[in-house]
């Protein structure tokens, strides 16, 4: 039993953790966030160029690094520390993975490397405008017609996609219900019949959009109608990626936390001397402290690939959505005023934390998850 | 980070495997999983099983192998744990004298003192308790007021501890007394190894909220121990104090969160056949549970990688009290919620007797108090992991 990383994974965060100091301060997410892309072209392509970060998981045949989720989660949670704006989750963790496991050689072959390579901006449509996701509640058809399949049908909350130039969906096959019938498609990010409306988002430094599809003619990935595993199997990778992310943002908002208790002086001492700040610090080090356990943990899973994934996705998913939130919260409150400003980067970390934890599921989502996989 | 064995953990999980198969059998199987550190049920025959265990080796796993031990590893002693409460073995009577005493010993006793006192240990002759608490000496435990003084070749002890575990089952006490005449707080104190079985020495029970005496009050009244039954420097008994501690909150717990993981399944099972299983929030509260005591069992394995490579626990054995406490606590108050109307009734009212579950309920709440209560480990997790700055005294 070992339950750390090598030497290799922590030089590796080293490396991801310089470029993002440099390339995505406080100010440029301030820029980008405002932007309605919501990404930096040129840090994109430096990211894939330079680290090759987005073929970090990508099998060696597919012109990737064959790298496991462990590093991959490395690589997220330097991310959420810098809130990094950039459609990474969307294309690396969502669109990957579904292609990865729903895909056939050829598919795999024709879509995976343009994304290795930083070239492609690909994203997962799942979620509809009734906010649901799971098998019932996908309702966008896919229809045969004379060999070619159309879709028809809205989706929303879809994160990058509006940018993305390929864009995954998750729809279902016409006259079918709940899980069967369940099938993946990719489309162009300008296919015909293809309307896209970037949305307002209270959590300006990731972008999502509504996509409505009109006959828009889309190619199988996979067997249409066979997606169902595939899709669920997509989710819980999600779910351990997007707690990873949240986990490396928790143990920023701890430190922005720790470091002003140690210099904002009242009563002539400094805050963190009152146990009424120094206990909110330390209950906040615990929470932070064992997400990382789950989120770790999970990615090995993860890496892995074992029987425990859907467990201890759903897990972290769980503790790890009202652990940051929690800890984005304290954060503004130790700051006091200065903590409400738009100035001040709290905010940025709570409407994060906030939109982290409602997205793929809340903390109470992921326990009657949780209590189903485990057989409550 | 690879959670499988290496090829020599699994033989000796299968080692130890095999031992409990072939050795946990008729009247200590049906113990199974019965009593706790501070819960007496089955003595008797807990300690014998336990003299079992020591000699085959299975006490004082982690003490060098000069000293009768195995010079197990930390992911050893964990696959022990593991594969005990796998076995559903009895809980253990010696936690003081094991898995408190023992590692202080190690750190600090002579070779002499070594060998006196870790045979009996092993053997389960010599069981221990813990002389820390005094009624004016709880979170503040450098305010300790009992003294003892030389007189020629013994110290004379005059004081009192409270909260006393197992005071009355015990043959030895492990004691922080004040050795230096008017010297105050962590200063002047020594840890005095002190034979209970002494006029000097008056045990009085303490009831619980629980019904029943697992703690005493110790009145120390010209007690005495030699002048050599003394761990560590005189007057240096706080450093070897807060290494107990230490040990109180780090390894001796590694055990805890596998009795955990069988309560939650017990609690699980219990809402399944009352039907609370059913209740949507119950549900939900209980798959909090869930998550918190797996938590606990990563956060168990990350701290252990950490102590396997600085071979030392740290202040970060403080996040893991509070937590498991907390927790704890938490779910022991879902356990009555769960048991529903059948949860106002207990077993045997005269005298007050309780079931497991109510004994979570009432029970946990001294876990948040005892080896440093939450708030001191809030503070300690401030101060010596964070790096904030101390309260002005």
């Amino acid at each position: 039993m070992n339950f750390a990383f090598s030497d290799e994974q922590e030089e590796l965060r080293r490396i991801i953790r310089q470029f993002l100091e440099a390339k995505s301060p406080s100010s440029e997410v301030r820029r980008l966030m405002e932007t309605t892309e919501g990404y930096d072209s040129a840090v994109w392509s430096q990211m894939a160029e330079q680290l090759g970060l987005q073929s970090l998981t990508i099998p060696e045949e597919y012109g990737g690094q064959g790298y496991s989720f462990v590093e991959l989660g490395i690589a997220l949670e330097e991310m959420g520390r810098v809130l990094l704006c950039a459609p990474y989750f969307s294309t690396v963790v969502l669109a990957t993975n579904a292609i990865l496991n729903a895909g056939n050689d050829a598919e795999k072959k024709a879509l995976l490397p343009g994304i290795a390579a930083g070239e492609t901006i690909a994203a997962l449509a799942f979620t509809e405008p009734n906010g649901k996701w799971d098998a019932a509640g996908i309702t966008l058809e896919a229809t045969n017609k004379g060999g070619e399949w159309v879709l028809d049908g809205t989706k929303s909350f879809v994160i990058d996609g509006h940018t993305a130039n390929l864009i995954v969906v998750v729809a279902r096959v016409a006259g079918t219900s709940n899980t069967d019938g369940i099938a993946l498609f990719t489309v162009a990010g300008d296919a015909a019949g293809l309307t896209r409306t970037p949305l307002a988002t209270m959590d300006q430094t990731r972008k999502q959009a509504k996509l409505d599809f009109a006959g828009v003619k889309a190619t199988p990935l996979g067997e249409p109608g066979q997606g169902f595993a595939a899709f669920s199997k997509t989710l819980d990778q999600a779910a351990v990626a997007l707690a990873n992310e949240m986990i490396g943002g928790a143990q920023c908002v701890l430190d922005m936390s720790v470091e002003y208790a140690k210099v904002r002086v009242q009563f002539g001492r400094p805050i963190g001397s009152f146990q009424a700040i120094k206990h909110k610090c330390a209950d906040m080090l615990l929470e932070v402290e064992s997400g990382k356990s789950a989120a770790y943990y999970a990615a090995w899973c993860a890496a892995e690939d074992n029987d425990e994934l859907p467990v201890v996705a759903a897990l972290a998913k769980a503790y790890i959505s009202d652990a940051y939130f929690h800890c984005a919260a304290e954060n503004i409150q130790i700051h006091g005023g200065i903590g409400f400003t738009w100035e001040h980067d709290a905010h940025l970390y709570f409407k994060r934390a906030k939109s982290s934890e409602i997205y793929l599921g809340d903390a109470t989502y992921h326990r009657e998850l949780l209590a189903q996989r485990i057989g409550i | 980070m690879d959670f499988h064995d290496s090829p020599a953990e699994a033989a000796f999980r299968a080692e130890v495997r095999g031992w409990l198969a072939d050795h946990l059998t008729a009247e200590y199987a049906a113990l199974g999983g019965v009593g706790g550190e501070a819960d007496e049920t089955g003595w008797d025959v807990r300690r014998e099983w336990e003299r079992l265990l020591g000699a085959h080796g299975w006490v004082g796993l982690s003490w060098p192998k000069d000293h009768g031990g195995r010079a197990a590893s930390f992911a050893e002693q964990v696959i022990f744990q593991e594969e005990y409460a796998r076995a559903n073995a009895p809980a253990r009577v010696s936690f003081f004298g094991e898995g408190l005493f023992a590692p202080t010993l190690i750190q600090f006793g002579t070779d002499e003192q070594k060998r006196r006192y870790l045979p009996k240990i092993q053997s389960v002759d010599e069981l221990w308790c813990q002389g820390f608490s005094e009624p004016n000496a709880g979170s503040d435990l450098a305010n300790v007021q009992t003294r003892a003084v030389l007189d020629g070749d013994e110290w004379v002890i005059n004081g009192q501890k409270v909260w006393t575990t197992l005071a009355h089952r015990a043959d030895w006490c492990f004691v922080v007394t004040r050795t230096v005449e008017g010297s105050q707080g962590h200063k002047g104190l020594s840890f005095l190894l002190v034979d209970m079985h002494q006029p000097g020495i008056e045990i009085r029970p303490l009831r619980q909220m629980t019904g029943s005496a697992e703690f005493n009050e110790v009145f120390f009244d010209g007690a005495r121990t030699p002048a050599d039954h003394v761990l560590g420097p005189v007057g240096e008994g706080w450093s070897v104090a807060m290494a107990t501690l230490g040990f109180e909150r780090g390894t001796a717990f590694l055990s805890r969160q596998l009795a955990f993981q069988r309560e939650m399944q017990d609690l699980i099972d219990a809402a399944q056949k009352n039907g609370a299983a059913r209740d949507p929030l119950l549900r939900n509260k209980l798959a909090g549970h869930y998550v918190g005591v797996k938590i606990m069992q990563y956060n168990g394995q990350r701290m252990l990688t950490q102590m396997s490579r600085t071979g030392a626990v740290g202040p970060e054995a403080s996040i893991g009290k509070l937590y498991w406490s907390t927790w704890h606590r938490a779910f022991g108050e879902t356990a009555v919620q769960v048991l529903g109307t059948d949860g106002l009734t207990i077993r045997n009212d005269a005298p007050y007797e309780l079931d497991a579950l109510h004994l979570t309920f009432m029970g946990s709440r001294a876990e948040t108090i005892y080896a440093g209560a939450s708030e001191i480990q809030r503070n300690i997790i401030g101060e010596r992991v964070l790096g904030l700055p101390r309260e002005p005294r």
